[in-house]
């Protein structure tokens, strides 16, 4: 915290809205000078009139958006966890798995949702699969190398004292990995808001990346920047609380002040 | 009567990675250890000392020979061994009390007694741990400690289960000399103490003679023991000795041996 006297101002959490503002009044102040048409680049204040608008529909799809992500969050924590948990279990599952990973991740995302179109039809799901299928990575890889990197001489005191491999994953592995798997979800959550928009804007009838596309197939080009920040404000929000629980649950992998 | 510690023409083979030739970490390795005795064993790097850490532990069989721990055949971790390491490898999320009590949440009898009577067990923790001079430190994270006080506390863990080995691989290597030499003696008292049979290894010839009855110096890989060295000092020795003439004598005597076998 600030160590100055009680009256200074603490310009560190300042900084976020100054920053913020910023941003917006340059945007706006940009789009009056140059006279930039609406179509092109709507000014921010046009775009909050969008918002004031369209209040009711953008809601409602925010809405749709959000759970659809969780939805698929909450699949990729529990896939990624439990994947993860196996594939550091033990060197050889580790090396096994790993390319077919690292080939899936490969993969663009957009070339899969036309596959979950064709199987499940358009709608929530394959928006849900998509954040699901994209999310999961970071998870996986991260639980996977917290167990991985087992100090061996920690290993070699449990296992010289009898300790079987679940001993030293549950009293070593596991509270070890914890810190690589909490920021891993900061990551997922971000991607998994790309997967069900990039799905929602391919093949569905409600959600954000629908609503945008409908937007921009009527022009209506301030309401397409409307969702974007609806987005972005969904996106940080979700970060936030992600950041929060990281704080909360390993507080000590954070020994420097700079995260406090 | 055989040895509390009989390691009897042992070699071990690891395999290499594919392609490449096995490597022998020790051939033809004989070490006989008496109940309560201290020795050290000292060699060139990459001797295959610490292998002969796991051996004892049963952490790695021998691919030749035999190893046998208080008469009986060693074919699985020993747990009555307690080890520690030049890394004192602390887990960062427990407090340094519950670092040390970590054995005994895995050891039998005290893993299932250790849920039910937790202060007992963490009042033998602090008692151990106020042995080596940290009596306060129970409640800090062992990332609040300084290097020599982590090692403390990783002495205590390899102890708190009261082993009757002790096994030492190198672990003072990493503090500087003072601290090593004020560790010797929290080493030497715990072991006047407790009485367990204890194996050092160490490249610190000095710690070795200050500390050991017995000094072992193993030739380069693969390992076998080629000069075995009683240490005439009366103990228990105050860190003085280790300023004394006879003491330097003895030491230098031991690098001879040890140039000879990187030789």
């Amino acid at each position: 915290m600030d160590n100055d006297k009680a009256s200074s101002i603490d310009w560190v959490r300042l900084s976020p809205w100054i920053c913020t503002f910023g941003l917006f009044a340059i945007w706006e102040l940009s789009v009056w000078l140059f006279g930039i048409p609406y179509y092109i680049l709507p000014a921010p204040s046009q775009i909050g009139f969008a918002m004031y608008e369209f209040a009711d529909g953008l809601w409602t799809n925010s809405v749709q958006t959000l759970w659809t992500t969780l939805l698929g969050f909450a699949m990729a924590i529990v896939f990624g966890l439990l994947l993860g948990l196996f594939i550091g279990w033990d060197k050889r599952i580790y090396a096994g798995l790993y390319p077919l990973m690292i080939g899936f991740n490969s993969i663009p995302k957009i070339a899969v949702v036309p596959i979950l179109v064709l199987w499940f039809g358009a709608g929530w799901l394959p928006a849900v699969l998509t954040a699901f299928l994209i999310s999961f990575f970071p998870i996986v890889v991260n639980v996977a190398t917290g167990l991985a990197t087992i100090e061996p001489e920690m290993e070699d005191v449990l296992r010289a004292l009898g300790a079987k491999k679940l001993d030293v994953m549950v009293k070593v592995g596991i509270p070890r990995s914890l810190p690589y798997f909490f920021g891993a979800l900061k990551v997922a959550i971000t991607l998994a808001f790309i997967g069900s928009v990039l799905s929602e804007t391919i093949a569905a009838n409600s959600g954000i990346g629908h609503m945008m596309l409908t937007a921009q197939a009527n022009f209506e080009v301030p309401l397409v920047f409307a969702c974007l920040i609806a987005l972005a404000v969904e996106g940080i929000g979700m970060y936030a609380i992600m950041a929060g629980l990281e704080q909360r649950m390993t507080g000590w992998a954070h020994r420097s002040g700079f995260n406090r | 009567m055989s040895a509390f510690v009989d390691i009897k023409d042992v070699t071990l083979r690891y395999k290499g990675r594919s392609g490449s030739q096995d490597t022998l970490a020790v051939e033809h390795l004989n070490l006989e250890v008496n109940q309560g005795d201290f020795v050290a064993v000292v060699g060139p790097s990459g001797c295959g000392k610490s292998t002969l850490m796991k051996l004892a532990t049963g952490l790695h069989f021998p691919s030749v020979g035999s190893v046998r721990l208080d008469g009986a055949e060693v074919d699985g971790p020993v747990s009555i061994a307690g080890m520690a390491f030049q890394n004192p490898v602390m887990l960062p999320w427990r407090t340094t009390r519950d670092n040390v009590l970590l054995p005994m949440e895995v050891v039998e009898p005290h893993r299932r007694k250790i849920r039910t009577s937790r202060a007992t067990y963490q009042q033998m923790a602090d008692e151990l741990l106020a042995s080596v001079g940290l009596g306060d430190a129970g409640d800090q994270y062992p990332w609040q400690l300084s290097g020599g006080m982590q090692q403390r506390a990783s002495l205590c863990r390899a102890l708190i289960h009261d082993p009757r080995l002790l096994l030492l691989d190198e672990p003072f290597a990493a503090l500087d000399a003072f601290t090593r030499e004020e560790l010797w003696c929290v080493i030497r008292d715990l072991y006047y103490e407790k009485e367990f049979t204890t194996i050092l290894v160490t490249h610190d010839l000095r710690e070795a003679v200050f500390l050991a009855d017995t000094v072992y110096v193993m030739s380069a890989r693969p390992g076998q023991i080629i000069v075995s060295r009683e240490i005439p000092f009366p103990k228990p020795r105050p860190i003085e000795i280790t300023y004394e003439v006879e003491f330097g004598e003895l030491t230098h005597e031991l690098r001879s041996h040890i140039a000879q076998a990187r030789g």
